[in-house]
């Protein structure tokens, strides 16, 4: 790859940029799902191209091709500066990168069972294994199994020094069970909803979940949900199981704390956020017990590599401390502005888009508590598992969940299941009421694989690492007002 | 640009290459430009180049897909190979019949030149004339201008040859005036059937009437939803049930031939209209149908594609939304039927209730009663008397879009091209507003 990395870098130096770096990227991927006891999909797709980008005139561009050639890089390079040069035509301030140092290595993240040396038929047993067991449950209408794998090859190189290769593979599986009756719909799914769970490790994380072990459980949970109350509309103490709180963490947390959306760069699309640089260090965004990290050095995380998008070394970030915000996602250009060093955050959805601040994995810091003393402990609450729906608004403040299922909690003991549950608040009074947080035992680092940001969007791999934990003086419930009127 | 002929010649290398009892291709090639603008600078200004190539193969009733960007021989045999394989090792699907046969497909004109050769320096000039029209009004502009061609070529072993070349045009434009905001945005074809100085008027004196919003206690309020509102809502009802996958699933709301909005709302498809974003056949080379979904209230048919309409002895409409298919057919070309009255009219007859430009980060929470929650955006603001009179702070929904679509009083003349939808403005009883944010 070094031909072509030096051929961009040169020729970008030569056209007057100054900095610019190039990645090369392959991307494989592999999905599979079934239904109703049919493969729906088995697709394979491989993806490789380069993108260039540069700083000419204290403005950005960057451009990218499919075509990896001497010819092309040449091409691409001029259309990069090209662009470049017309940012620069609207004023601007001119851009200023905090400094890294030059990096040189290849890193591989080994698996133990590489996803492509797994027969497709063993992979399809599985599903159809799980999805035949789902659907011995009369009252489930579509039960669907699915799997994904991907490989990502990266080589980046900078004007500066910087020469990385990194290889990465992924894994993530998941069961979902619908049963239907009398205009009614309901769901369950494992290990998590929309599509499972994810990692940067191989089949052997599949094969952790035992899908099939748990696919009748899945399903009697959803036909039961058929017949189960509306939660109440109540204002009540509130535990959230781990996958309903990892994206919880990734809406109110992990979203407010890019700072490129905090300098307002994302405001024409999913907005900006509450947590302006005035905060830094002073605000309180979470009651004392909560502590986030921002740690894309934790193994088998969507959201770890050795290096970001623009060669910055991985790193641990303190996000909230003890309740008190206290550091941002950032990136070369956005640290600058605050006099900071990047905290290697720029990460980009393959060749042909430019990296952008995204998380890593966002993580909330186990506590001494386990789930079964929250329950315990709570007089009168709400158990809810597993997302079903989110919204939150444009600066990251008012946010409204729906999950799966919901269990009543009556004096220490889990109690009835309710259907159509959602919890809505703002987002620093819920994490200030926060009392409770399971510790390392239940602490289980979550992969979401399709978190949204930008314009052309990217969708990118990230991890939060929660345990369950307790809220208090949660607003519960507002479907019941919606449906009553049907 | 390669053309038709060239465009065909390599989507056919598949079927040269296939050993499959049927087999699909569609083959994709373009550009697309981006500049991006936020604080009345651009900061992301982005060109790509891509392709891709996907075969659908089928072996008796099992079907394997395969997908590359790289278009040289080699690469296409293995990405053929590599479907065939997975075909193989698939498991049977009784359900699928085959791909569909070709049909007469309509010749539409949706490539323009001079929207393909947009250049970067037009886009930077364009984005500085937004930019300055916002400054000129006291409001910090963010947004988007994109341009972009593609040319695409659907084949099946079955004789279906369809080629569309497009190029697309797309403005966005957030303004920003202190604690007030502001949205427009516009799509066409053609950059010249755009006005990105429009969007940016209309985003800034949005912008500059929302200064100082007041909150308001949450409850039910008459409404009057502006085109982009209206938009949303009708593309969650084309997501949540207006495809055959969805009722086949038992998972729409669709109930055939009995009332499910007021008698006012009617909502068809028609890829062919040049009022939408025309495109003349789907995903599988099919050509599109107009399609009738909710006619006078009453609901009345849905969109297929091959899978769903030989599943039930129909014929597709040409809504294939590609790749695997497991999403199902999807109307992607709405309209709904515009009303006499004017947003003026609108907010004249409303004694207290609330104007909303835009909704955010709308998610559902029940499907089949169409029940979705959201959060109002960038302009939104309190009417008195027949009078807007004053900004407020953004408010969280909750609510039945086929519910409050069932208690629509008035529906604008004017209507909006958006993305997947052609919508009017409307005045609404009793809109369930369920919290309200700090800003």
């Amino acid at each position: 790859m070094k031909e072509y990395t030096e051929r961009a870098l040169d020729r970008i130096r030569r056209l007057g940029a100054s900095y610019g770096d190039i990645r090369i990227v392959k991307n494989m991927a592999e999905s599979l799902e079934v239904k109703n006891g049919k493969v729906e999909e088995l697709a394979a797709s491989v993806d490789e191209g380069f993108g260039i980008r540069v700083i000419v005139d204290g403005a950005w561009g960057f451009a990218s091709s499919l075509d990896i050639s001497l010819e092309e890089i040449d091409r691409i390079a001029e259309m990069a500066v090209r662009i470049a040069r017309a940012s620069a035509l609207v004023e601007h301030e001119p851009v200023k990168l905090s400094p890294v140092e030059p990096a040189e290595g290849r890193f591989v993240a080994e698996v133990e069972k590489d996803p492509w040396e797994v027969p497709i038929e063993e992979k399809i047993a599985l599903l159809m294994d799980a999805d035949r067991i789902m659907r011995q449950i009369p009252e489930i209408k579509v039960a669907e199994s699915t799997m994904s794998f991907w490989r990502t090859e990266t080589t980046f190189a900078s004007t500066e020094g910087s020469y990385i290769e990194q290889v990465k593979t992924e894994s993530g599986a998941g069961i979902e069970a619908t049963a239907v009756r009398d205009g009614e719909v309901q769901k369950r799914s494992y290990p998590a909803s929309f599509g499972g769970d994810y990692a940067a490790l191989g089949y052997e994380f599949v094969e952790s979940w035992d899908l099939v072990g748990n696919a009748e459980r899945v399903a009697r949970e959803a036909a039961a949900l058929l017949e189960a109350p509306q939660c109440p509309s109540d204002v009540r103490t509130l535990i959230l199981e781990g996958s309903m709180l990892a994206l919880q963490v990734h809406e109110s947390c992990g979203h407010p704390i890019e700072l490129d959306r905090v300098f307002g760069t994302e405001a024409s699309y999913a907005g900006t956020s509450f947590l302006t640089p005035e905060k830094l260090g002073n605000f309180r965004y979470g009651s004392e017990i909560v502590n986030i990290v921002a740690d894309a050095t934790v193994a088998g995380g969507l959201g770890s590599f050795e290096y970001d998008d623009e060669g910055v070394p991985a790193q641990c970030v303190d996000i909230v401390a003890e309740g008190i915000f206290c550091g941002y996602l950032t990136s070369r250009e956005t640290a600058a502005k605050l006099g900071l060093r990047s905290g290697g955050a720029m990460r980009a959805d393959g060749w042909n888009r430019i990296p952008l601040i995204r998380m890593t994995n966002i993580n909330l810091l186990p506590g001494d508590w386990t789930l079964e003393e929250m329950i315990e402990d709570t007089k009168k609450g709400i158990y809810a598992e597993m997302v079903g729906s989110w919204s939150i608004d444009d600066k990251r403040l008012n946010f409204q969940f729906a999950t799966e299922v919901a269990y009543d909690i009556q004096d220490g003991s889990l109690g009835e299941m309710y259907k159509n549950p959602t919890y809505t608040g703002i987002t620093y009074e819920f994490w200030g009421s926060c009392d409770a947080i399971a510790g390392e035992d239940e602490w289980h680092l979550w992969g979401v694989p399709n978190c949204a940001k930008g314009q052309p969007v990217q969708m990118m791999h990230v991890g939060h690492g929660v345990a369950p934990a307790r809220f208090q003086n949660v607003r519960i419930g507002v479907m019941e007002t919606a449906e009553e009127d049907e | 640009m390669l053309g038709r002929e060239r465009m065909l010649e390599i989507a056919g290398k598949a079927l040269d290459y296939s050993t499959a009892d049927q087999t699909q291709v569609t083959l994709t090639i373009g550009e697309s430009s981006l500049t991006r603008f936020a604080n009345s600078m651009i900061h992301q200004n982005v060109s790509e180049r891509n392709a891709e190539f996907a075969v659908r193969a089928v072996v008796g009733n099992k079907i394997g897909y395969a997908v590359t960007n790289k278009l040289d021989d080699q690469s296409l045999k293995s990405v053929v190979q590599k479907a065939i394989d997975f075909a193989r090792h698939s498991a049977e699907n009784p359900d699928f019949v085959s791909l569909p046969a070709p049909k007469p497909i309509k010749e539409v004109n949706t490539y323009d030149a001079c929207t393909a050769g947009y250049s970067p320096e037009d886009r930077a000039s364009m984005v500085g004339r937004i930019i300055e029209e916002g400054r000129k009004r006291g409001a910090v502009a963010a947004g988007q201008l994109s341009t972009g061609y593609r040319e695409y070529a659907v084949m099946n072993s079955l004789g279906v040859a369809a080629y569309n070349s497009r190029t697309q045009a797309d403005v966005t434009t957030v303004m920003n005036a202190g604690s007030g905001y502001g949205y427009a945005d516009d799509t066409a074809l053609r950059m010249s059937d755009i006005d990105p100085l429009r969007a940016a008027i209309e985003a800034a004196e949005t912008a500059v009437k929302g200064r100082d919003p007041e909150p308001i206690e949450p409850g039910e309020y008459d409404v009057v939803l502006m085109p982009y509102a209206v938009g949303e809502l009708v593309e969650f009802l084309g997501y949540l049930g207006l495809g055959a996958l969805a009722v086949q699933e038992g998972r729409s709301f669709m109930k055939f031939g009995e009332r499910i909005t007021g008698e006012n709302i009617t909502i068809w498809d028609d890829a062919l209209d040049p009022r939408g974003l025309p495109r003349p056949f789907d995903a599988e080379g099919v050509p599109a149908q107009r399609v009738d979904m909710i006619v006078n209230g009453v609901a009345t048919a849905v969109v297929y594609d091959s899978y769903t309409a030989m599943k039930e002895g129909k014929e597709s409409t040409g809504h294939a939304t590609g790749g695997t298919g497991t999403y199902g057919p999807m109307p992607m070309n709405m309209f709904m039927q515009p009303g006499d009255a004017s947003i003026d009219d609108m907010i004249d007859m409303t004694k207290k209730g609330i104007l909303v430009t835009r909704f955010h980060y709308t998610n559902v929470i029940h499907p089949v009663l169409t029940v979705i929650t959201g959060m109002t955006r960038d302009g939104t603001f309190l009417i008195e008397n027949g009078k807007v009179t004053k900004p407020l702070r953004n408010l969280r929904f909750t609510d039945s879009v086929l519910e409050r679509l069932s208690h629509v009083e008035m529906i604008s003349r004017e209507t909006r091209r958006l993305g997947m939808v052609v919508a009017p403005a409307i005045k609404a009883r009793s809109f369930r507003f369920t919290g309200v944010t700090e800003f």
